[in-house]
């Protein structure tokens, strides 16, 4: 199955070669700059309102701004059920992967595009920067004494206890990345091949169940992240 | 009786497919039974896990529509959990796909 021309190497050749040069794949890293550049434009003038004053009275109409905060205290308020002590620490963290995830899995959609969460380099990196937050959340919280979390409820089943939640742990990352790959993987693979069969029409159903898995593996990535922080910062009971 | 027979001939319908095998040994490269043996295992692995995907899944929908069945007004309350329990079930069956895709990568 052939790669197909992307817009990137249409419009974007000089940033590919620039990429090319500094020992990156040129593909997803196109991608990904064109939703942070995407990201980067709605985040300022979404947010524009509210820098210039302190306190912005609601205007009673549906703007850009209102759908911007409502996206972001919905996100807010949906963490802070998960992360009892306040999800304020680590929103900046999950709300950017919340919405790079999701607008990265529907740049797939948009022909002439590839999803740069299709690389399992990608999805990886995401995941490890989700495991590495969790520990280091976790021992800023406890200290040392997290290790005893490990240990499981009554010391003596310490010995059995301790090689299961490792291996636990360092599946997560793995599952985290995975899960997030296959998904986008196999659709994209779906669409495509439903497009060869018959390109006027059958792949329509198709990138509809692809927006939905697309929305719905953002939020499974952001949700389980925020339970594995909560994991981390548990007090033992 | 002749529901089964129509059954019975749709199931033994991928047996057709069997003349496929016999183009596969004429590749060189790897030997026949290493390309068959990446075949048949990356076929069986997705085949297997959407089976035990399918009914576990199943098994999750249909809690959830008899909770709704009892109560529709906690509909809204119970489809939010049933979405999110599918897609962990699903991550199971995603990790048979990606394997599959690794086996058939190496034929």
């Amino acid at each position: 199955m052939e790669h197909g021309i992307t817009w990137g190497e249409l419009l974007l050749e000089p940033l590919q070669h620039w990429l090319a040069g500094l020992g990156v794949d040129p593909e997803p890293a196109t991608d990904a700059l064109i939703v942070t550049a995407v990201l980067i434009v709605l985040a300022y003038f979404g947010g524009r309102k509210f820098r210039q004053q302190a306190l912005v009275p609601p205007d009673g109409r549906v703007g850009f701004s209102f759908v911007m905060e409502t996206v972001v205290a919905k996100m807010l308020a949906f963490f802070d059920g998960i992360i009892h002590s306040g999800a304020r620490p680590v929103f900046l963290l999950l709300g950017t992967f919340a919405l790079f995830i999701l607008f990265n899995n529907l740049l797939g959609l948009v022909p002439g595009f590839n999803p740069p969460t299709d690389q399992f380099n990608v999805t990886v990196v995401l995941a490890l920067m989700t495991f590495f937050t969790a520990h280091f959340l976790g021992i800023r919280e406890h200290g040392w004494a997290y290790v005893k979390k490990f240990m499981g409820p009554v010391w003596w089943l310490a010995p059995l206890m301790f090689p299961i939640e490792l291996i636990s742990h360092l599946v997560r990352p793995l599952s985290l990345a995975m899960r997030l790959f296959g998904n986008m993987t196999g659709d994209h693979k779906v669409v495509a091949v439903f497009t060869l069969l018959l390109p006027l029409g059958l792949p329509v159903p198709f990138m509809g169940l692809g927006v939905f898995v697309s929305c719905l593996q953002a939020f499974v990535f952001v949700l389980l992240s925020s339970v594995y922080f909560q994991d981390a910062l548990d007090h033992p009971h | 009786m002749k529901n089964k027979v129509m059954l019975l001939l749709g199931a033994l319908l991928p047996l057709a497919a069997s003349p496929l095998f016999a183009q596969g040994a004429a590749a060189a490269g790897k030997g026949d039974v290493a390309m068959l043996g990446l075949a048949l295992g990356a076929g069986i692995a997705i085949g297997v896990a959407a089976l035990g995907g399918g009914i576990g899944q199943g098994l999750a929908v249909s809690s959830a529509l008899e909770g709704i069945a009892r109560n529709p007004s906690a509909a809204d309350k119970i489809f939010t959990p049933m979405i999110i329990g599918l897609a962990l079930i699903e991550s199971l069956v995603i990790y048979g796909l990606v394997i599959a895709f690794i086996l058939q990568g190496k034929i």
